[in-house]
C-alpha cells in the first residue's frame, strides 16, 4: 500500500511473528529492529489506528479455551438468501459469515461453549430455514505461518 | 495474597489484545488485580499448553491489498492428508489449512486451504502451484471465492461463569 514506508512494512511483517512474554516486549523488538521504542510505539498505534493491524495480542487456541468450533455450509436458494440470511445471523452463535461463489453458498463458523451447543444451533438453523446446515469441524489444523507480506 | 484469577478471567482481559504501551502485561495485570510476574507466569504456562498460541498482530487482509480471498478445496487420500497437509499448510500464501470431514456426495474435499492475493490471477496461480504440490494424489478440487462478508463479530467468550 501506497501509504506505508519501508519501516511500516517491517514492523508490520515482525509483528505477525510470535513476540517474546516478557515484561517490556517492545524494547525487545525495537533493539532487535535497531529503532527507538517509542518510534515503534508510536508506528505500531498508527498501524492499528489506519486499520492494516486489526488486533495485536495472544492468539488463544479455540478449543482450549473450553468452547467448539464448526465451519458450516449452507446451499441457499438466491432468492431465499436475505431471509434466510437474517434467520442464521439472528444466533449470536454464528462467528463470521461468508457468501461464497458455490451451490453451498452461504459458510459460517459457529462457536459455542460447549460442543453440544454446536449441535442444538445447527438444529435450531435448520429447523427455522427448513435447508440442511452441513457441518465441516475440523478434525486436524496444519501448522500456518500465518503471514501476509506487508 | 493473589486472588484466585481464573484462566477465563485473564483470557477475557487479553481478548481486546495488549495494551500498545512499553509495559503491556503490568497494565493487564493492574486489571486484573495481579502483579506483573504473576501474570506473566501464567500467560507463560498457556502457552507451554498451547492455550496461547502466539503473540503478534492480526494483519488486515484487506487493507493491504489481499482483497481476494479462497477456500481451496481438495479430495486427498486419508491416509496421505497428514503429510499433504503439513505441506500445503506450510507453503507462505496459505493463511488456513485444515482437514475436514467429506460430506458425500455432494462434498468429496477434506483438505480445505485458505488462500489470499491481491488479485483473482494471483489467487488462481497460488491455487494452481497447490495442485502442483498434491499432483495425482488429489482426486478432485474446487475453489470458493469469498463475494460478501455476511457477518463477523470475531470469537467472544461470553462473561458468564
Amino acid at each position: 500500500m501506497s501509504d506505508l514506508d519501508d519501516l511500516d512494512r517491517s514492523i508490520l511483517n515482525r509483528l505477525q511473528d510470535d513476540l517474546p512474554l516478557v515484561s517490556a516486549p517492545f524494547a525487545v523488538l525495537a533493539n532487535e529492529m535497531r529503532i527507538d521504542q517509542d518510534t515503534l510505539l508510536a508506528r505500531v498505534q498508527r498501524l492499528k489506528d489506519d486499520g492494516f493491524i486489526t488486533r495485536f495480542g495472544p492468539f488463544f487456541d479455540a478449543a482450549a479455551m473450553g468452547g467448539a468450533f464448526c465451519l458450516c455450509a449452507m446451499a441457499v436458494p438466491e432468492e431465499d438468501f436475505e431471509t434466510v440470511l437474517t434467520k442464521v445471523n439472528a444466533h449470536g452463535e454464528v462467528a463470521h459469515n461468508y457468501q461464497r461463489s458455490h451451490r453451498l453458498n452461504m459458510w459460517f463458523v459457529l462457536a459455542t461453549e460447549t460442543p453440544e451447543g454446536i449441535t442444538e444451533t445447527a438444529d435450531a438453523i435448520e429447523l427455522e430455514t427448513g435447508l440442511q446446515v452441513l457441518r465441516f469441524p475440523k478434525l486436524q489444523e496444519f501448522f500456518v505461518g500465518f503471514r501476509v507480506a506487508a | 495474597m493473589t486472588p484466585d484469577i481464573t484462566e477465563r478471567q485473564i483470557i477475557q482481559a487479553l481478548q481486546g489484545g495488549l495494551p500498545l504501551v512499553r509495559a503491556p502485561y503490568a497494565a493487564i495485570a493492574t486489571d486484573l488485580g495481579l502483579t506483573e510476574p504473576a501474570l506473566l507466569d501464567r500467560l507463560a504456562d498457556m502457552k507451554a499448553r498451547g492455550v496461547i498460541r502466539r503473540i503478534a498482530a492480526a494483519p488486515n487482509h484487506y487493507k493491504l491489498g489481499m482483497v481476494f480471498n479462497g477456500m481451496t478445496v481438495w479430495d486427498v487420500a486419508d491416509g496421505r492428508i497428514a503429510a499433504q497437509g503439513a505441506q500445503i499448510g506450510a507453503l507462505p500464501y496459505v493463511t488456513h489449512c485444515y482437514e475436514r470431514p467429506r460430506a458425500l456426495p455432494d462434498w468429496p474435499y477434506n483438505l480445505f486451504a485458505m488462500v489470499h492475493g491481491a488479485t483473482h490471477d494471483e489467487v488462481e496461480e497460488k491455487r494452481g502451484r497447490i495442485a502442483a504440490i498434491l499432483g495425482a494424489e488429489c482426486r478432485s478440487s474446487d475453489i470458493l471465492y469469498s463475494t460478501r462478508i455476511l457477518k463477523k463479530t470475531g470469537l467472544r467468550l461470553n462473561s458468564r461463569k
